[in-house]
């Protein structure tokens, strides 16, 4: 699946719910659900300070040149909404990832998560997602 | 209800505040961030709409009407200032844009005068990084030293340990009169009694006192007494310095400009006199106009009922909260002013007040600007529900049954 059809998926998921506690005790439970980080790369040299919460960010290329992430985080919420995000950009071509627009979260209802003031380190992990998308694509060529 | 609360004029104050009748997601919105700025009276807001409209103009020196007004108005918050904190004069009374600007002009212009190289400063454990901050980069350049009073586990200051410390004569101790985090009233008159029998300055960061308790400055018996409006029902960027006249006296200036000169010429300027000396620039006149508004109100309800409003309301909160499973209260003080820090289990405070959040309270999650602290009990942070004036048992009961929902979706 591309991220544009993964993205619709999610969507598609999120609009059986009926209400906002519904919502987020999916998000709870896929945070639960998001698969660990190697503790190796559970170091200062993978975090991103956010000063609410914090997150941990490990992304490898593959030898098909896709990007596969692991991340973590201390708030089980921010770790749902990573999953999300995981969920959409793992396993994809690095120049997808670097040109992905994620308009899935503002269509779930969520985007507020992603709204500096909040200060989880979600935004910042995006961004250094797609960072990444873009410094393994500029390194196949 | 008991007699005394059923007295007090609960639905008249909230009808004062407009910002409290709206839906936040559906629920009616519930305000316990009031720690970290409360909401502001109708008359407070009207003062600012007032000024504006009818007799705005910079004061002090101009000869025509407005100023005149202008003027009067911005020094009867001065009057005001004095009167309730029973300073000695009215000149004692400095308007700055907050706490955190009281601590660094006294830092800058006291303590660069008098802290030198191997003098000591004694700071609290339970400082806000406003109160913290600004000493240990005076400290840096001085070369002084810092030693902190340590929090014992219930949240209180380990006065013992303050002791000790003050034996090593101290230029300056500094604590603040109630904590931010915790809710601590701390015993400011025997604390400064005791650091006054050493020969040390004393400053009291009052942020979190003035909405709470009543400031008696000549019961206290401090040098400097620093608060915000905004935290006070006034508006933000206003704040007080009150320092003793003769320590002010003794202070260079800080910023220089307009206001704060008797005389400029090339070679040399020579310095008004108090407060003036310190109010460099056109002040922010239109908001510690309304600070005195607030100042009025405050007292048309009386420090003591609001105070003891909200000590009901932390005490039902507390018994609440402690129904649930895993809660813990974080700082259990004897003596405490409208704030209930927490953790449940394992859960953190983000998520927790997402949660809330989503049920239309509003709390605050995290260190709370006193990251040593945090680290002192072992956490990255708590969830903290602050009251004001106008909070209800009703709001406290909804704020913990909703707590416990948040405690069963995250469990």
């Amino acid at each position: 699946m591309t991220i544009a059809e993964k993205q619709q998926e999610v969507i598609e998921e999120f609009a059986l719910f009926e209400d906002w506690m519904q919502k987020y005790e999916h998000i709870i439970e896929l945070g639960k659900e998001l698969p660990l980080i190697d503790p190796a790369h559970k170091n200062d040299e993978h975090i991103i300070k956010g000063c609410q919460s914090r997150v941990w960010l490990n992304a490898e290329k593959t030898d098909e040149g896709k990007v596969h992430f692991t991340a973590d985080s201390d708030a089980i919420i921010t770790k749902g909404m990573i999953a999300l995000m995981i969920r959409v950009l793992d396993d994809q071509p690095a120049k997808d990832i670097a040109e992905a627009e994620l308009h899935f979260v503002k269509d779930i209802g969520l985007h507020e998560h992603l709204s500096p003031t909040r200060s989880n380190g979600l935004v910042s992990m995006i961004k250094q997602m797609k960072f990444y998308g873009l410094a393994f694509h500029g390194t196949e060529a | 209800m008991t007699e005394s609360i059923s007295t007090y004029p609960i639905e008249r104050i909230r009808s004062e505040f407009p910002i409290l009748r709206q839906e936040v997601r559906g629920r009616p919105l519930i305000y316990f961030d009031n720690a970290a700025s409360s909401q502001k009276p109708v008359a407070v807001v009207e003062s600012l709409r007032e000024y504006y409209n009818h007799y705005h103009s910079n004061i002090h020196r101009g000869v025509h009407h407005l100023a005149q007004l202008a003027t009067e108005a911005f020094e009867a918050t001065r009057d005001k200032v004095q009167a309730h904190l029973h300073a000695k004069a009215r000149e004692e009374v400095i308007f700055t844009a907050g706490t955190t600007d009281g601590i660094n002009l006294v830092a800058q212009t006291w303590g660069r005068k008098n802290i030198g190289k191997g003098d000591l400063i004694v700071i609290s454990g339970l400082e806000h990084h406003s109160n913290l901050v600004p000493w240990q980069m005076l400290a840096e350049e001085k070369d002084a030293a810092i030693a902190i009073i340590p929090a014992l586990e219930n949240g209180e200051l380990d006065l013992e340990t303050y002791k000790q410390l003050l034996e090593r004569r101290p230029k300056l101790v500094t604590f603040n009169h109630v904590s931010n985090s915790l809710g601590t009233i701390n015993p400011v008159v025997e604390m400064t009694r005791a650091a006054k029998a050493a020969d040390a300055i004393v400053l009291i960061d009052g942020a979190q006192s003035i909405p709470h308790v009543q400031v008696d400055l000549q019961s206290i018996g401090c040098d400097f007494y620093v608060f915000s409006g905004h935290k006070a029902y006034g508006p933000t960027g206003t704040g007080v310095l009150w320092g003793r006249k003769e320590l002010l006296e003794s202070m260079p200036p800080w910023r220089g400009g307009g206001e704060m000169i008797a005389d400029v010429s090339y070679e040399r300027s020579t310095w008004n006199e108090l407060p003036y000396k310190f109010e460099a620039g056109t002040p922010n006149i239109a908001d510690v106009v309304a600070l005195g508004v607030a100042i009025d109100w405050i007292n048309r309800i009386g420090v003591a009922a609001i105070g003891a409003h909200e000590a009901m309301l932390t005490q039902r909160a507390t018994d609440g909260l402690k129904s649930i499973s895993g809660m813990r209260i974080i700082g259990e003080a004897k003596e405490k002013a409208g704030v209930v820090s927490f953790l449940i289990g394992d859960q953190h405070p983000y998520d927790v007040g997402t949660l809330l959040d989503q049920m239309g309270i509003a709390v605050r999650t995290g260190h709370h600007c006193t990251q040593p602290l945090m680290h002192h009990f072992g956490i990255a942070g708590t969830v903290r529900a602050s009251f004001a004036a106008y909070n209800t048992e009703q709001e406290v009961d909804q704020f913990v049954a909703a707590t416990e929902k948040a405690a069963g979706m995250l469990g």
